[in-house]
């Protein structure tokens, strides 16, 4: 079973109906037992970080990520949930995230030209930098996915599984063992999206 | 590279595709969770659902039809039509919409705008307007066109980002339903003016039209229509190959 963590951070609903169409079992829950008891843990969110990294630790549900994912239980950050994944964010401001995947989050206006827009919203190719990562099962080069943000991931080079070009090389997906994490919207991203959620499923423990 | 989207906008009515289309294979051509699937296949980048209808029952027979498409539709899904309140922005959100699009709702309470983007995000809030020329003034138009509010459009859209609208849809009342291109003039105003994303509406007749588009504004990320698409003028595919062929990014 497949843990969506609901902390009132954005919509799931086709978070949910993503799994529902690749035939896995996905609850949307708020509560740390549902973590604990999950195969596999998936943290959405959207809005902005500092908002998203208080709520995940006045609830305490922080450390139970932190624990389950020490315990080598796949989790899967998706978009603002990726980029909580990371050390820290210098979005207005600097504030601690979960500190799973080496690496900070940045302005993608401290990289891209100064004429291209923010946020960097719509459909991008992937360019797998590690094409044998596990939610790369069915994945190819140049897939098209869905962004929206204005922020990334950056001294993660370690880390980096794929990039996506915007006027600058960007982080669009990051693995650090069985912690993953996708800048992009796969439950958005059409076939191309759904794939890498089946094949996230499909990873081990 | 990012590419420029393609969006087919559907009318909705009681729960029904409001145009009529017919698609070979397509079952029930006024299901819009039918053609939102089809359109999806198709190489659709994202949908528009219109709602124009007037009834209560019709409203909730559209949140109904959302909430279907979401579960099946898996790219992203504008929702316009009767949003006057973050009550009604809250409404069609929580049935899988990921953007919701506002025009005479942000006319009449202009405030709307940054509520729903502190709320929501910017990312969430699409500012759709009607404009048209009126003495040599490009001017926005509420109530589905039939209202001159005597606004400046240029400065009614600025003022929208400035509260923290996420997109700008500009649709042209002066070229929409002509079909004969889109409102290069209008467009490039609004570009120069705005910084966040431009969807470009009314006027598509045919394939060549996007691709003037594109190539005459390349600050122009999107591209909308809904009856060439619907009635088969154009096949999404082959607008989105031609595109290509001419060094404009797209999908495929």
């Amino acid at each position: 079973m497949i843990a969506i963590l609901d902390y009132g951070v954005g919509n799931l609903f086709s978070l949910k109906s993503s799994f529902a169409v690749i035939g896995a079992e996905a609850i949307v829950t708020g509560a740390a037992d549902d973590l604990r008891s999950a195969d596999k843990i998936i943290l959405p969110g959207v809005g902005a970080f500092e908002d998203a990294a208080k709520k995940l630790k006045k609830s305490g549900l922080d450390q139970v990520l932190i624990a389950e994912a020490g315990k080598g239980k796949p989790l899967l950050g998706i978009c603002l949930g990726m980029q909580l994944l990371f050390e820290r964010s210098y979005e207005y401001g600097e504030h601690e995230g979960l500190g799973l995947i080496p690496g900070v989050i940045r302005p993608i206006a401290d990289v891209i030209p100064k004429d291209y827009k923010i946020p960097h919203i719509g459909w991008n190719a992937l360019q797998l930098a590690r094409p044998e990562a596990p939610i790369f099962k069915y994945t190819k080069d140049g897939d098209y996915v869905y962004f929206v943000h204005s922020y990334y991931a950056a001294d993660c080079d370690a880390s980096v599984i794929a990039k996506t070009e915007y006027g600058a090389p960007l982080t669009a997906a990051a693995a650090c063992g069985n912690v993953y994490g996708c800048q992009f919207h796969p439950e958005k991203s059409g076939v191309a999206g759904l794939n890498i959620l089946r094949a996230f499923c499909e990873t081990e423990a | 590279m990012i590419t420029k989207r393609i969006i087919p906008c559907l009318d909705v009515k009681n729960g029904r595709v409001v145009k009529g289309v017919n698609f070979e294979g397509l079952k029930d051509v006024s299901s819009p969770v039918e053609l939102a699937k089809y359109y999806s296949a198709c190489g659709a980048d994202e949908l528009v659902f219109y709602d124009i209808t007037a009834s209560a029952e019709g409203r909730d027979l559209f949140t109904d039809i959302l909430c279907e498409t979401a579960s099946n539709v898996f790219i992203p899904l504008t929702v316009g039509g009767g949003i006057h309140s973050l009550a009604d922005f809250d409404r069609v959100l929580k049935c899988g919409a990921d953007k919701v699009s506002v025009n005479s709702g942000a006319i009449e309470h202009p405030e709307l705008i940054a509520e729903a983007a502190k709320r929501y995000g910017d990312q969430c809030v699409v500012l759709s307007a009607d404009i048209k020329r009126v003495d040599g003034v490009f001017r926005v138009f509420a109530k589905g066109g039939r209202v001159n509010t005597g606004m400046d459009a240029i400065e009614w859209l600025k003022r929208g980002v400035a509260s923290g609208a996420g997109e700008i849809v500009v649709n042209s009342m002066d070229t929409d339903g002509v079909k004969h291109g889109f409102d290069l003039e209008l467009l490039a105003a609004v570009c120069e003016a705005v910084s966040v994303p431009v969807i470009a509406s009314g006027g598509a007749g045919c394939i060549e039209d996007f691709i003037t588009l594109f190539t005459a504004l390349p600050k122009v990320d999107a591209g909308l229509a809904a009856s060439i698409f619907h009635f088969g003028e154009v096949r999404i595919m082959d607008l989105k190959q031609e595109m290509n062929r001419k060094g404009i990014p797209a999908r495929v």
